[in-house]
């Protein structure tokens, strides 16, 4: 007697009686506690769309001002150039700190520690004060008179390229740490087979090494990307004319704080939403060859759910019992 | 069959070494890996070492290539110290630059294989010969199809390692250090990470390697490949060479106990 019959048996049922249809469980909770959200969801909205103190007209009014979308263009050019910017040197910072050299290394800890260690709000203000620091800026041969080029600091650094070196060194210091967590996760045989081939350790990191650490880097650096979008508003500090100043200048003026904040809040979104798409694609290109096929464009899913609904297309073919034993 | 090796090479058992290793020292802080290790390999043959792990074999290899520094005696590869440029008693570390200009020559094959995973089997190949050695494109491309044909690999070109059993993993990565013209090959323990019905195809393209008339430095458990294709067997322990001879003195008829222990644990 097989382990099969004997269970049949046991259970009482007639042997040849397969034609048994499988139900998934069901589950209340999820019906229950969706009415439950989107009644407590309708009742946030219906509380806010009704309150008098929200002006609708103005959000209309202000959200494509002139002045906000010359805010929305300069947040997004600030947190381009710091990105761009932060992230060679985090790549340069990262192979100073893994380098054997000694120096190099502990230059390259001091960095991560002094930028991490304060606060970009206050590394923000420091930038934009460096005009009382520092009167000048020469360029020359320290502890002697040889002057080769020197400028008043306030006309070299304005707000916008203190604001621009504030986030771009601050941030810098954390994205080294994403890079250099990206190399660590690197097979040490990858270095040793690009060794072997002859490659220089310059050529190795740059071919073999990187490429393969950017699919370990790319999804924090996207997290990153979207914090610094964010960050760029303390730069209305330093008066920088980026959106959330420019929404603080106009409510100033009209003492329509809140329907400015939704304004810029609006912006914010998104930007943010918007900036999730090239994330995507990044991890998708970096992705070739870990597994053994690659994910879909949501283009390409779009496509293949449409082609699934398309009708005409047969269902499944009922599935008879096969006789195993 | 002279499509993986220049003409240059297939002088069989000519008696000039291609590698002379003398008196090379080596340890890893306290514990002494290599103790007064010589060698030496002509140039068309084929070295299989031997010996139990942790025996020195493996550093041995790793050291032939610079990817492991040593303390003392010297290495020459074709005429070329490896690694050191010696004035007087002493021997000076070249640049990472100078050494990987002498990486070139010599071709290795990991127990882990070691592709690049984010390159096609076609790319893996072609990546040094273009970026290092400075080859066209196109001739870099004919001649990697070449040698995947070669270790019968032809239809894999696009495939990216982790579509690849792990036989045919090393065999694409044998093609890839073939692809550097080396004068020489280093086999670290090829067929020790792959599934026992994989090894054979391996242990194929290594003996038509052999038979074409590459010099070759075989650390493997592998005793069958040693008897067959293997011009010397060197028999390593503790860090120094017990007993070195052909294949059939030091297999069939070891003259040290430790050898005898060793071949009687692997049969």
């Amino acid at each position: 007697m097989t382990a099969l019959e004997q269970t049949r048996n046991e259970l009482g049922e007639d042997a040849t009686d397969d034609d048994v249809v499988a139900i998934p469980l069901r589950r209340p909770w999820r019906w229950i506690s969706a009415a439950l959200v989107l009644l407590l969801a309708s009742a946030f909205l219906y509380s806010v769309l009704t309150n008098p103190n929200i002006d609708f007209a103005a959000i209309g009014e202000f959200l494509f001002d002139q002045r906000i979308l010359e805010g929305v263009a300069l947040t997004l050019l600030i947190t381009l150039i710091s990105m761009l910017v932060s992230t060679v040197l985090a790549i340069v910072i990262a192979a100073m700190r893994l380098s054997s050299n000694p120096v190099l290394s502990t230059v390259a800890w001091f960095y991560v520690w002094v930028f991490r260690g304060t606060p970009l709000l206050v590394q923000i203000v420091l930038w934009g004060y460096l005009g009382l620091l520092y009167e000048k800026l020469a360029l020359g041969i320290p502890f002697t008179a040889v002057v080769f080029w020197q400028v008043d600091t306030n006309q070299l650094i304005t707000a916008f390229v203190a604001g621009l070196l504030a986030l771009t060194l601050n941030q810098a210091a954390y994205s080294s740490e994403i890079v250099r967590a990206g190399m660590l996760s690197v097979d040490e045989g990858q270095r040793e087979a690009a060794y072997s081939l002859g490659m220089s350790p310059l050529y190795t990191f740059r071919r073999v090494l990187l490429p393969q650490a950017m699919r370990v880097i790319i999804p924090p650096m996207g997290n990153e990307t979207i914090s610094m979008l964010k960050n760029t508003s303390l730069l209305s500090v330093i008066a920088v004319l980026e959106i959330y100043t420019q929404a603080t200048v106009i409510s100033s003026q009209n003492l329509k704080q809140v329907e400015l904040l939704i304004v810029a809040s609006l912006w914010y979104l998104l930007m943010t939403s918007v900036l999730s798409i090239p994330q995507y694609y990044l991890e998708r290109r970096y992705g070739r060859g870990t597994s053994r096929a690659l994910p879909p464009t949501p283009l390409q899913r779009m496509r293949r759910a449409f082609a699934n609904r398309r009708p005409g297309v047969a269902p499944a073919p009922e599935t008879k019992a096969v006789s195993v034993i | 069959m002279s499509i993986i090796l220049p003409v240059e090479h297939s002088t069989r058992t000519s008696p000039i070494p291609l590698v002379e290793i003398r008196r090379v020292r080596k340890s890893f802080g306290a514990h002494q890996v290599l103790r007064d290790v010589s060698l030496a390999v002509p140039a068309g043959t084929v070295t299989v070492l031997l010996g139990p792990s942790g025996s020195g074999k493996s550093t041995l290899l790793r050291c032939i290539n610079h990817l492991e520094t040593i303390d003392g005696g010297r290495i020459i590869v074709d005429g070329e110290l490896i690694g050191y440029r010696q004035s007087g008693h002493n021997a000076h570390e070249m640049t990472p630059r100078q050494i990987a200009r002498q990486r070139r020559g010599i071709g290795m094959v990991f127990q882990r294989f070691n592709l690049f995973p984010h390159m096609t089997a076609l790319e893996n190949i072609i990546e040094a010969p273009i970026g290092i050695a400075g080859r066209p494109r196109t001739q870099a491309k004919t001649r990697a199809k070449q040698l995947l044909d070669r270790v019968g690999l032809a239809d894999f070109a696009a495939h990216y390692p982790a579509q690849l059993s792990g036989g045919q993993q090393q065999r694409v990565a044998i093609a890839r250090a073939l692809a550097m013209d080396p004068k020489l090959m280093l086999f670290d323990e090829p067929t020790s990470a792959l599934d026992p019905e994989l090894v054979g195809d391996v242990l194929d393209v290594m003996r038509e390697l052999a038979n074409d008339g590459m010099t070759m430095i075989v650390v493997t458990h592998e005793i069958g490949f040693a008897r067959g294709v293997a011009d010397q067997v060197v028999f390593m322990d503790g860090g120094v060479v017990v007993e070195s001879g052909r294949p059939e003195d030091v297999l069939d008829g070891p003259q040290r106990q430790r050898t005898r222990n060793f071949l009687e644990s692997v049969r």
